[in-house]
């Protein structure tokens, strides 16, 4: 019984919240890969833009919930997401035509890519703060929970409940139907395949008359379409707070790092490694500990590795280690 | 127009933006932004050290700005009575722990062959290190943090002149810049950016939680001043020859005494940008300077000549971050308070890019002249903006949401600004106002 409790509490606190979050940075951490093999530069304006995809779901889910539609059960953001989505696409296909496309065509250096990618940042920063301001929204609405932890008690005799929350299901769903979406796109259709082989080989892909603006702009759909699904996800199973998406750049770049920067497969691996990392780490696991172990040895303290706030700083340790032992990254990212 | 008339004529035009808002506005305003703007000239001459002269690409500058407030509380402030012998010597001693451990786990990785064995010895070594840390560093820091918490439950600092505070908090964040790149450094570009991204977000999240240090989110007040230059309105109005001379401008010694303060402060700031200016020119027209444009240029090439590229970024990574820190150090004694909520990465990483390379990258006055140009429409846009917001509703009935939400959105017109002066000048003008030579 003990053991089953500290089962429970165990994936109640840590395992359901990490593969949550772990699928909300592995959308993030696939949409930086994407760009860094395909248009060769670390997007700094990632955070923002999906902190802007986010904000059209949030305004949308607004003026759906004003017009009185509703999705039952289901949170409204999952039918604004659409919009969100088109909304989000066209903003970085104007950002491709006026700011990067010049750069390329220049065949300029990845390191001002990335410079222009910080102006980028600015003007999408300024541009949802200007919009919705800098403050935290909440746009869930439907039901909360899809196992309530009294009603998990009350299924089960145990002492501890297992909370789930609709976000992190549809998180979980979601996440699965994009990643196996675009995993069937890259390797099943003609298009998918001449983008691999441009991230490949770029002079090999162009020989074989492959259009690269053409790659370029469905890389641009691709990724506005997985930052927005990411931001969404992200601001239902939390709040939607602007800063707060900026600051999620670094575990989403460390998630794409360990992976190998350029290897979808490993920005899904990296973004659970993280999550699941940064969980744990920042978890006290008095709970789980007194369960197990026998009497004379329960834990006095918390049993908390680190204080949540630090939890920046696990996703960095882990980056630094990668970066030290194996600067590919688990999956062998395909330029160093 | 020859190099020279331009150039000059360029600082003319900041320095008369500046002089007018000394009259249109109030001195005053004029003056703080002529500090910031030394201030920020010299942080600008650190990423300019990195960027312009050997294209490391750091967007930490904020961490290291940060090391150097943290250095002017713990050398300026008096020590907190009773917090060395209560827990200090305790936690000084955890943190020796802590780094052995990191260093012996560091070695074990270095020495021993690869294989399992190594792992579990690397991974025993930091779990067995760890706890032994945090045994002895939790109750210490409880013991530290319950003196008098309303007011200190910090360990306090030095009691030294805040001068000496400056060159420490170079000394700082020179530390921190030597771990970053030490491991970041040699590897690409990309990487080294996102290691010094997290490293200043860590180094703002423990000055935020750790309160023994530093006393946290509750702020540091009252750092003491560099009085013997500044001096202390209070007793400057209370000076008669002071109130004399005060009159004889015409100005009340209220405002005399203010005015006093902050120009003290600009004498020192920029006697310390005069030096470090001077000191990156001779940098820059020197063999070493030479040599780095050179790596920068053509790193395959510099190391067919044999120069050790990697060592020589961590050289100058560490020089241009301790310069960040310096000025990090400066800014937290002319604010004379430490408050660690406000460490922003977009004001204070992001901007100082902005500086230099509207300035012109390569080129030192260059990034001194971005520094203050970009500091005047930094604090300028948001007046600027609010009178365009004022103007576009003035036909809008008032109390309309739309009116009031413009309104109130002027605000953050400045990041949206800034984004644009930097994309239209990596366009227009990729090598910035002042070009290097």
């Amino acid at each position: 019984m003990d053991f089953l409790n500290a089962l429970v509490a165990l994936s109640n606190f840590v395992l359901v919240p990490a593969i949550a979050y772990g699928s909300q940075l592995a959308l993030g951490a696939l949409g930086v890969t994407l760009i860094y093999g395909i248009l060769r530069f670390s997007n700094f304006a990632h955070g923002d833009t999906m902190a802007f995809g986010a904000m059209i779901a949030v305004l949308v889910t607004w003026a759906m919930q004003a017009a009185g539609v509703s999705f039952g059960p289901l949170p409204t953001a999952l039918l604004a997401l659409p919009f969100a989505i088109l909304g989000c696409i066209v903003l970085v296909l104007i950002t491709d035509r006026l700011v990067y496309r010049f750069y390329r065509e220049q065949k300029a250096k990845p390191v001002i890519l990335v410079i222009v990618s910080m102006g980028v940042m600015f003007i999408m920063n300024g541009l949802v703060r200007f919009i919705i301001g800098p403050d935290d929204q909440r746009f869930s609405d439907g039901a909360r929970f899809l196992i309530k932890a009294r009603d998990f008690k009350a299924w089960t005799g145990l002492n501890e409940g297992l909370a789930i929350k609709t976000s992190q299901a549809i998180t979980v769903v979601v996440a699965v139907v994009a990643v196996a979406a675009l995993f069937w796109f890259l390797n099943k259709t003609r298009t998918g395949k001449s983008m691999r082989a441009y991230s490949d080989n770029e002079d090999l892909a162009l020989l074989s008359g492959i259009n690269p603006e053409r790659v370029v702009m469905i890389t641009w759909i691709i990724v506005a379409a997985l930052a927005t699904t990411a931001g969404v996800l992200y601001g239902l199973d939390k709040s939607f707070k602007p800063f707060v998406y900026f600051q999620l750049l670094l575990p989403i770049f460390a998630s794409a790092i360990v992976g190998g920067l350029g290897n979808p497969l490993g920005a899904i691996a990296g973004g659970f490694i993280i999550a699941f990392s940064e969980v744990t780490v920042t978890y006290a696991w008095k709970k789980v500990l007194t369960y197990l172990a026998p009497e004379s040895l329960e834990p006095s303290g918390l049993v908390q590795f680190l204080s949540t706030d630090y939890k920046f700083a696990v996703s960095f340790a882990i980056l630094l280690i990668v970066l030290l032992f194996k600067p590919t990254g688990l999956f062998k990212g395909k330029v160093i | 127009m020859s190099e020279p008339v331009k150039n000059t004529l360029l600082f003319v035009v900041v320095g008369s933006l500046i002089l007018l808002t000394g009259f249109t506005q109030s001195w005053n305003a004029a003056i703080l932004i002529l500090n910031m703007g030394l201030i920020s000239a010299i942080m600008s001459i650190g990423v300019n050290l990195q960027w312009g002269f050997a294209g490391l690409f750091n967007v930490g500058v904020m961490g290291f700005v940060a090391l150097g407030g943290l250095a002017v509380v713990l050398i300026s402030t008096p020590p907190t009575p009773g917090a060395w012998s209560g827990g200090g010597y305790g936690v000084v001693l955890s943190l020796l722990l802590g780094a052995a451990t990191v260093v012996a786990a560091v070695m074990v990785a270095q020495k021993m062959p690869k294989g399992r064995t190594r792992s579990f010895a690397i991974i025993g070594i930091l779990i067995v290190g760890f706890f032994v840390y945090r045994a002895i560093f939790d109750p210490n820091v409880a013991s530290i943090e319950a003196i008098d918490p309303a007011v200190a439950g910090n360990i306090g600092g030095l009691n030294l002149p805040v001068l000496f505070a400056w060159p420490a908090g170079g000394l700082l964040a020179a530390g921190a810049a030597w771990l970053i790149g030490k491991t970041a450094l040699g590897l690409r570009s990309d990487y080294l950016a996102i290691a010094t991204l997290g490293i200043a977000e860590i180094i703002i999240a423990v000055m935020k939680n750790e309160d023994w240090l530093a006393r946290g989110v509750k702020n540091v007040y009252g750092i003491p001043r560099p009085a013997p230059v500044v001096g202390y309105e209070v007793e400057l109005q209370q000076d008669p020859s002071f109130i004399a001379r005060a009159e004889w401008f015409g100005l009340d010694p209220v405002t005399a005494s203010t005015l006093s303060v902050k120009l003290g402060y600009s004498l020192l700031f920029l006697i310390v940008l005069l030096i470090l200016l001077w000191m990156a020119q001779m940098a820059l027209k020197s063999p070493w300077g030479r040599m780095m444009r050179a790596i920068r240029d053509n790193e395959v090439a510099a190391e067919a000549m044999g120069k050790d590229v990697t060592r020589r970024h961590l050289q100058i990574f560490v020089l241009g971050s301790a310069i960040c820190g310096v000025a990090g150090a400066m800014m937290t004694t002319l604010d004379g308070q430490l408050t660690p909520g406000t460490y922003n990465p977009l004001r204070f990483t992001f901007l100082v890019w902005v500086m230099v390379i509207v300035g012109g990258s390569g080129n030192n006055f260059g990034a001194v002249l971005g520094a203050f140009l970009i500091w005047f429409l930094w604090v300028q846009v948001e007046p600027i903006g609010l009178w365009l917001m004022n103007l576009i509703t003035a036909g809008m009935p008032d109390g309309s949401a739309l009116k009031s939400h413009l309104i109130d959105s002027a605000a953050h017109m400045r990041l949206f600004t800034m984004g644009l002066i930097l994309l239209i000048v990596l366009r227009f003008s990729p090598r910035g106002l002042i070009p290097e030579k």
